[in-house]
């Protein structure tokens, strides 16, 4: 199981550098924070992953946790800024 | 035993709506596309992979955690993506048309302002 926990987490660690590629060259302001939205939230379940592969999820369990909540967090704050006309 | 193919069978789905998901952020051709795709994609992919990794670990405090992050993700991911989306309305980013033509929108920019 721990094998398979671990080409879970290779797979988001992919995905994570596909997504990398809109968030760097993406046009515009606004493909950027969704890109980053998107690999926040695959961060979170790798965090979640590697805590089974590593078997401490008790401690990374608040890692995530707390990552879940910067990462709406922030994209709520960029969005609010955006939220005035010409500011793009 | 059949708690590990069922937490198994659980991640595999959500690894299959990551998959979909970052395959529509990086082809569809608009921001709004691609704003539909991650939006539902990434909600449910969390949901489902989180939810199998509570199952695997068992009743205890981590999986109560565990369960804690699937419920804030469902409430705050969608709301993020509705914050972006009316950031960019209110900014006038034009939706993307077949035949490049400007969209035939029936809100006025006075209305989409509120």
């Amino acid at each position: 199981m721990i094998d398979f926990f671990l080409v879970s987490s290779l797979i988001l660690g992919l995905l994570v550098f596909l997504c990398l590629y809109r968030g760097i060259l993406g046009p515009g302001f606004l493909n950027r924070i969704v890109a980053i939205n998107v690999i926040g939230t695959k961060i979170v379940v790798i965090l979640t992953l590697m805590g089974f592969i590593v078997q401490r999820i008790d401690m990374f369990v608040d890692t995530s946790l707390a990552y879940a909540l910067l990462n709406f967090i922030g994209t709520l704050t960029a969005a609010k800024y955006l939220e005035r006309k010409g500011a793009i | 035993m059949i708690v590990e193919i069922l937490s198994g069978l659980l991640v595999v789905c959500g690894l299959f709506l990551f998959v979909s998901g970052t395959l529509g952020l990086l082809r569809l051709p608009d921001f709004y596309c691609r704003m539909h795709a991650t939006g539902k994609c990434d909600t449910l992919g969390a949901l489902l992979a989180l939810t199998g990794l509570a199952v695997y670990n068992g009743f205890s405090l981590v999986s109560l955690k565990i369960i804690f992050i699937v419920i804030f993700i469902f409430l705050a991911n969608p709301t993020a993506t509705h914050a972006i989306g009316r950031a960019a309305l209110i900014n006038r980013v034009l939706p993307w048309t077949k035949d490049s033509s400007p969209a035939s929108s029936n809100v006025t920019p006075e209305e989409e302002a509120k």
